[in-house]
């Protein structure tokens, strides 16, 4: 277990140089730069600024500095949010799109999960069909349909629930965004976990269990178990999901977090913003999905041999 | 077609036929119907704008008369009256001045009238009578902030939508069947370096990664499909190379090797094709999501440019309405929606209809 661990952190490594690698060199390779504004600077301004910044170096030297300094843990000054370094922002933004993204993984997990097992239970029924169809329109209807859709109905019809804006995380100001975030990672969930209790319901020891009259209640638990363990390996892929539906949530519902910061970064021509973000997202991923893995190797002991 | 084609055409359910119908009738209407709306995807009414939808003719009643104020006021003129015929209006226009008989252009401008006539004029000129012809113009579904017909934009949207999750998918199939049968063939080193590439890969934040390309690389149309087959072969290489290791395995294969067949000569005519099943269901399957990614793209508005225009910027400009033109998000959404919806069952179907067996898509 330890050893799977440590494997997965070696390997990952590399990974994290080469997100970091990409879009540094991607960036710099583009046209434009942080300071380009509407009425152009004096040459000799912008001649100070980007000394400042370390801009006027060849590209090489200013990547290996970026890499010094990230060894110590510095991300740089932003560049387009003056005075502010870019650990500051993603400082501020982290909360948001971490309890935002939390809380839409376990609402896609719970109804998810619990949406599957109606399936799989009645199976050809009219519940099966329905929840098939639900799962499926919900992994067809793109977030930016949603989350109109809901800011009409809850927000100017009914007027339930706030348009948009953080409101300092009032549970009001969470429950759209959450839901839009969710909805399609729910139809995923319920899908699989759909097919997959569906077979191990079929599977030869539930059949025993039940030819020997044990009650539904144990059977299904027994059956379930096994049947989660392709649902804890997707936890990985889901989260990962809901790192890229931040962007359009909270730009849609003005919601200050990275997703944000990283759209505004990338507008702005903000090098280290973007970077920041594009780094920590791949973290997040990297983590992710090795807590997939790991959980995936608790609770499936075959998997443990195996990077 | 050859035997197993046909097989999977007589499994295919009721659901992923009319899927397909569903689809060819999208794609037909977003084809031709552009021609048959009447009005050019670009063409601006601006007395017309955020018209709602509705079946009657352009311009409604209720709307003659603040246009006639509005056009008369431009004359430097009054308007004293009008009347409103079946096909056209009459008008009295009257001024302290002689009314300057030039000014009558301004009726047909404003889309909403033809050709005017003067019918009679007082003596000192300050008192016109005016008949011009109604034009008849229809939207359906309304029109945009512009006043440009929401019907037409829609469907041409879906052309660029259509198109981008074609040819993006094309690309996509291309280098991933390639990628993936090489590796899964080769076997051995080459197949652990080719593959370690796509762990690393897939490990990256790609959607990340696309917008970063988009946003410091003009935005367009190439960059876009570019940008995007890069993301999505990853998936088609992993699902090729593992059928070519299955296949590689089996006595056919062998078979072709002993009898000296080169590995490109057993690639092409062996592996890829017996691996066709799952690479149609995978690249089935590949389109409803290169459009969500490309719509996705739009909407935060680094896709497709003005002035062209996909699902995506419309959703876009629909949403941005929401308050006062809720209209002009449904038409886009539903067309974007259905799309969607007929391509994720026609995949569900075709992956049932080649592998009876196999577990449904997970995500």
């Amino acid at each position: 277990m330890i050893g799977l661990v440590l494997r997965r952190l070696a390997q990952a490594v590399p990974t994290l140089l080469l997100v970091v690698a990409a879009s540094f060199f991607l960036m710099r390779l583009a046209p434009g730069g942080p300071f380009d504004l509407e009425r152009p600077l004096a040459p000799a301004a912008m001649e100070n600024l980007r000394r400042v910044y370390g801009l006027d170096q060849p590209l090489l030297v200013q990547f290996g500095r970026y890499l010094g300094a990230l060894a110590r843990g510095d991300l740089g000054p932003s560049f387009s949010f003056r005075d502010l370094t870019v650990a500051d922002l993603l400082a501020r933004g982290l909360p948001v799109s971490l309890t935002l993204g939390a809380l839409a993984l376990l609402l896609a997990l719970g109804i998810g999960i619990g949406f599957g097992c109606l399936a799989a239970l009645r199976q050809g029924g009219a519940t099966d069909r329905a929840v098939t169809l639900l799962a499926g329109l919900s992994l067809s209807l793109p977030s930016f349909v949603v989350a109109p859709l809901l800011q009409i109905g809850f927000g100017l019809a009914l007027h339930w629930l706030p348009l948009g804006g953080w409101g300092g995380g009032a549970p009001g100001h969470l429950v759209l965004p959450v839901i839009t975030l969710a909805l399609p990672q729910i139809g995923a969930v319920a899908r699989l976990t759909r097919a997959s209790l569906a077979e191990a319901l079929r599977a030869q020891p539930v059949r025993t269990m039940r030819s020997l009259g044990l009650p539904p209640g144990r059977v299904l638990r027994h059956a379930l178990r096994g049947a989660l363990l392709p649902v804890i390996a997707l936890a990985g892929p889901l989260a990962t999901g809901l790192l890229t539906g931040s962007v359009v949530v909270e730009t849609v519902f003005g919601l200050p977090g990275i997703g944000r910061y990283f759209v505004e970064g990338a507008l702005n021509r903000d090098y280290t913003l973007v970077m920041g973000t594009v780094l920590l997202v791949g973290v997040f991923v990297v983590v992710l999905n090795l807590a997939a893995d790991l959980a995936a190797a608790w609770a499936d002991p075959r998997l443990r041999g195996r990077a | 077609m050859s035997a197993p084609g046909r097989g999977v055409l007589r499994r295919l359910g009721r659901g992923a036929w009319a899927s397909l119908a569903v689809l060819v009738l999208v794609a037909l209407a977003c084809l031709v119907g552009p021609l048959l709306t009447g009005h050019a995807p670009e063409r601006a009414y601006p007395d017309l704008r955020q018209l709602g939808a509705g079946l009657g003719p352009q311009p409604a009643p209720d709307r003659i008369g603040p246009a006639l104020e509005r056009l008369a006021y431009r004359m430097r003129a009054r308007l004293e009256g009008f009347e409103q015929g079946p096909d056209s209006v009459r008008l009295v226009l009257g001024s302290d001045e002689p009314v300057d008989r030039r000014g009558l252009v301004y009726l047909p401008r404003s889309d909403l009238f033809g050709e005017a006539r003067v019918v009679e004029a007082s003596a000192d000129g300050r008192r016109l009578v005016v008949e011009a012809p109604l034009r008849r113009l229809h939207f359906p579904l309304g029109t945009d902030v512009h006043g440009r017909d929401l019907l037409t934009r829609s469907l041409v949207a879906g052309r660029v939508s259509l198109l981008i999750g074609l040819t993006a998918t094309l690309v996509a199939l291309v280098v991933g069947v390639a990628y993936g049968a090489v590796a899964g063939f080769a076997g051995g080193a080459v197949d652990a370096v080719m593959m370690r590439l796509v762990d690393v890969l897939y490990a990256l934040p790609f959607v990340f990664f696309v917008i970063v390309l988009v946003v410091f690389f003009r935005p367009g149309l190439g960059l876009i499909l570019f940008a995007i087959a890069a993301v999505e072969w990853l998936d088609m290489a992993r699902i090729v190379r593992g059928q070519a290791q299955a296949l590689k395995a089996c006595d056919f294969v062998r078979a072709a090797e002993a009898l000296g067949l080169t590995a490109r000569q057993i690639l092409v005519r062996h592996v890829v094709p017996n691996a066709l099943g799952p690479i149609l269901v995978a690249a089935t399957l590949l389109v409803p999501r290169v459009i969500l990614l490309e719509s996705f793209l739009s909407f935060l508005g680094l896709g497709v440019q003005e002035p062209e225009t996909s699902w995506g910027v419309l959703v876009a400009e629909g949403s941005r309405a929401i308050e006062s033109a809720p209209h002009m998000l449904a038409a886009p959404a539903l067309l974007l929606v259905t799309t969607l919806v007929a391509l994720n069952s026609l995949g569900d179907g075709l992956a049932d209809a080649v592998d009876p067996r196999t577990v449904r898509r997970i995500a």
